[in-house]
């Protein structure tokens, strides 16, 4: 991956730099120390790591704002950082950047049912903000595989979405106001708790924007109320076309269900030699949920297994209890545990119409042969988000390379069938040079257009999102 | 100018000499009053593409919406957020379009529910002041690819761009409705309802007031699954209630959308956005008709004209728009709500780069 050469302007005055912030901060917001700094080299995209300047770890907005202030006065880049879950590498350092973490930012400001809103600094995780509403009946919808660790400032950087987003929509659909520190230190309040801000929608702007607008130190989320229960149906098929034809079906049916997971051969074979969840033998496999009272359950139930009889599946398997939906839930919650038993794999991201579904993963299956790594698919059928999983050997030399090329083939694949390169993990690092596959030059210029409002010296979250050719000037600027 | 296709829409645009009045239908003429020459997009009119069984629709941006709206209907799809027709309240002649409702982000009493258009709206392509042909998002609704101007397109009122095509993601048309209707409420016993009511698990997706203060509420569904939500409703809320239904709640919610209770009545309407709980305090300083939508999150307010609601108002916590007044009235009070310094330099700052020469509805959102 290749990074920018950073400025030895900026690591000459280091000493300078870390005695102002030493300064500004209380000492615990600070660290300096290598080793330390290590704890920081990287987020969940192991594979690229660099050691920052330094860690600054403030407790408050007004913090916030002095360590931007001043990185700003000095020209030094800024990397903001929630729980350093991304997938993306959205949070990887460069040598000449010192880390902001969000992580001590995390009091509960305002949980107000009545408004159905929960105000909150950014440092919380995805998980403890629905443990705050939780006994008052509500939720917070939005619900990343990482809810346990990923922190809410991480969300609304990358847009997080989850397997109930067909139904509940993703963070921005649920972000309604966010305090934000702009990288000169200006501290801005957009939107609250009002269904809609007023003035242009650059609360929709900033969230996605993979921390380079600004750092976002508090949120008021939408919270909704807890459905009254709700059920699986496991559909297995004999072919991925017919799985394919049958999640459109019943899309077409007005159903709509909270979640639609699909599992090819591969995975479904995997997560059955992990987890026991007793998956039957098949090319492909459906997990449909859905919500309301029992009544209502079993009235959606029986009329998507009335569709889904229509195509023949092999098997058709109804939950009647919490224990038997834990059990069809089971295997494919542990669909990324059980492909890192077999290897180590690499998980992609992009989003394909769903009518498109059987045509893509035909061509997956051809690629596999041609670049010789196995692929696995586990896939949110409903709103077209895929993950293929591509197995290899990391200490194979040149198997990465070979994973890298084939990641890139599937994504672009993706883009060619009408997609996108990522549907929630975001671009981070990872994508960034893929971003031309899916968008013009006039495109990316209009999107770095909005980067100069923000953030006119290109100093936030550096190296990311745009191709470094793209962004070059800029940059450099 | 009434460019027949994307590529003479930036043609158009830049070859423009000056200032452009940026319309669709003509229906949504709110805003600042904007001096410039007429740029139609009724010529860009078509499906490009709609696949009901992914939910999604993609339409140029001049198409009539009733057009898309019987496109739909004949799948058992719809657009999810109950866009308002300005017409009546307004006293627009022309077709709605759906870039016109886009450019206001036009979303009503299902927002409670399903979101705003900007929820739904998962992709557009435009043409910006520099006559650049821009696309961000596209036909899938989970896209984290790049930074999402979608939104930003929203609502932006033709200022930073004219919207040539726009995707959404859609919903099936559920099979019943109906609605509970109350005795008259005064305005904090009316929110308080509505708020309980919103806050219940039976996904109420309407929650209003009308002028006479009866609260309705709206439930849809399966037809089994309407009736059980109602009576669990109900049985939670307490009080006496009556029931409408089918084609009587349609035309109930169709009217609250529309604001047909300020037809036709003398006066400027203003558009309030708040958080429902501090709803009884506005109104009360108001101190005029109100219609209320969005369990109370949004105020329709009836004012004498030229009165100017946001010094009634004071400080307060969102935001007024004056959507219906002269122009002269438009012309002296601002019609969106004043933004804070640093909001205002960052609004001053997209203008400025999507629109270096502040050709597009100059001065519309002020």
């Amino acid at each position: 991956m290749e990074m920018p050469q950073p400025s030895s302007a900026i690591l000459e005055k280091r000493a300078r730099i870390l005695a102002r912030l030493d300064a500004a901060l209380p000492p615990a917001a600070l660290i300096t120390d290598e080793a330390e700094c290590r704890a920081y080299e990287c987020d969940a995209l192991t594979v690229y790591r660099c050691i920052p300047m330094a860690v600054t770890l403030p407790s408050s907005t007004e913090e916030v704002a002095t360590i931007l202030r001043i990185c700003h006065e000095e020209g030094v880049k800024v990397v903001p950082r929630g729980a350093g879950t991304s997938l993306a590498g959205g949070s990887l350092p460069t040598e000449d950047s010192i880390i902001l973490g969000v992580a001590r930012l995390r009091d509960v400001l305002e949980v107000n049912t009545a408004d159905r809103i929960i105000r909150v600094q950014t440092g919380m995780t995805n998980l403890s903000v629905t443990g705050e509403v939780e006994s008052d009946g509500f939720f917070y919808a939005p619900d990343p595989s990482s809810q346990l660790a990923c922190a809410i400032a991480g969300n609304i950087a990358m847009n997080s979405g989850g397997a109930h987003c067909l139904k509940y929509g993703v963070t921005t659909n649920n972000l309604l106001g966010v305090i934000m520190v702009q990288m000169d230190g200006t501290i801005v309040e957009i939107g609250g708790a009002h269904a809609d801000a007023a003035g242009y929608d650059l609360l929709g702007v900033i969230c996605g924007s993979e921390g380079q607008l600004g750092v976002v130190t508090e949120a008021t989320l939408r919270i909704l109320p807890k459905p009254e229960g709700a059920r699986p149906v496991l559909i297995a098929f004999d072919s991925n076309e017919v799985a394919g034809a049958c999640v459109s079906d019943i899309i077409k049916a007005g159903v709509l269900p909270v979640a639609i997971e699909f599992m090819d051969r591969p995975c479904i074979r995997a997560c059955e030699d992990f987890a026991k969840a007793g998956y039957p033998e098949c090319e492909a496999l459906l997990i449909i949920e859905v919500e309301g009272s029992e009544a209502e359950i079993t009235e959606q139930l029986g009329l998507i297994s009335q569709i889904a009889r229509r195509h023949n599946p092999v098997e058709l398997r109804e939950s009647q209890s919490e224990e038997e939906s834990k059990k069809i839930w089971l295997g494919r919650k542990s669909a990324f545990g059980a492909m890192g038993q077999i290897n180590d794999y690499m998980c992609l991201d992009g989003t394909i119409p769903v009518s498109s579904l059987p045509f893509v993963l035909r061509r997956i299956g051809e690629m596999s042969k041609e670049y010789g790594l196995d692929v696995a698919n586990v896939f949110h059928a409903g709103d077209g988000n895929m993950h293929p999983l591509i197995l290899f050997d990391a200490n194979k030399p040149g198997d990465l390379e070979k994973c890298e090329a084939f990641g890139a083939a599937i994504l672009t694949l993706c883009v060619e069938a009408g997609g996108c390169l990522t549907g929630e993990h975001g671009v981070g690092i990872e994508k960034r040079d893929l971003m031309s596959v899916q968008f013009s030059t006039a495109d990316l210029e209009a999107q770095m257009r909005v980067k100069d409002v923000f953030d006119p010296r290109w100093l936030l979250n550096p190296a990311k999102v745009f191709p470094l050719d793209a962004s070059a000037a800029r940059r450099a600027a | 100018m009434r460019p027949e296709s994307e590529a003479d829409l930036a043609e158009a645009i830049r070859a423009a000499q000056g200032p452009l009045r940026v319309a669709g239908g003509r229906t949504r003429d709110v805003g600042n009053p904007v001096a410039g020459e007429l740029l139609e997009t009724g010529g860009l009119d078509g499906i490009t593409l709609y696949d009901p069984g992914a939910l999604t629709l993609v339409v140029q941006a001049g198409t009539p919406l009733a057009k898309v709206e019987a496109a739909l209907a004949a799948e058992g799809q719809r657009l999810p957020f109950e866009p308002m027709d300005t017409r009546a309240l307004l006293g627009g002649q022309g077709a709605p379009t759906v870039g016109g409702m886009v450019a206001a982000n036009a979303s009503g009493p299902r927002r409670v529910q399903t979101g705003a258009c900007r929820d739904s709206l998962i992709g557009v392509r435009f043409v910006d002041g520099a006559g650049a042909v821009i696309k961000n998002g596209g036909r899938v609704m989970k896209n984290v690819t790049g930074y999402d101007l979608v939104k930003l397109m929203a609502g932006s009122w033709g200022t930073l761009g004219v919207l040539s095509e726009c995707s959404f993601k859609l919903l099936p048309v559920p099979d019943a409705q109906a609605t509970l209707i109350s005795d008259a409420l005064d305005v904090p016993q009316a929110v308080d309802l509505m708020s309980r009511a919103l806050g219940t698990p039976y996904e109420v997706n309407g929650a209003a007031r009308d002028e006479a203060g009866r609260v309705a509420l709206r439930i849809e569904g399966f037809s089994e699954q309407v009736r059980y939500r109602l009576g669990a409703l109900e049985a939670a809320l307490g009080g006496d209630w009556s029931r409408i239904e089918g084609e009587a709640s349609r035309e109930l919610w169709a009217g609250l959308r529309d604001v047909t209770g300020f037809v036709g009545r003398a006066g400027d309407v203003w558009r309030v956005s708040t958080r429902p709980s501090r709803a009884p305090e506005l109104v009360a300083r108001m101190d005029c008709p109100v219609l209320l939508d969005w369990g109370g999150g949004l105020i329709w307010a009836l004012v004498p004209e030229g009165t100017d609601l946001r010094a009634r108002l004071g400080q307060f916590d969102g935001h007024a728009t004056l959507i219906r007044a002269s122009e002269a009235t438009r012309a002296s009070l601002p019609v969106f709500q004043p933004e804070a310094a640093p909001i205002a330099a960052l609004s001053a700052g997209l203008r400025a780069k999507f629109d270096p020469r502040g050709i597009l509805n100059p001065g519309l959102m002020g």
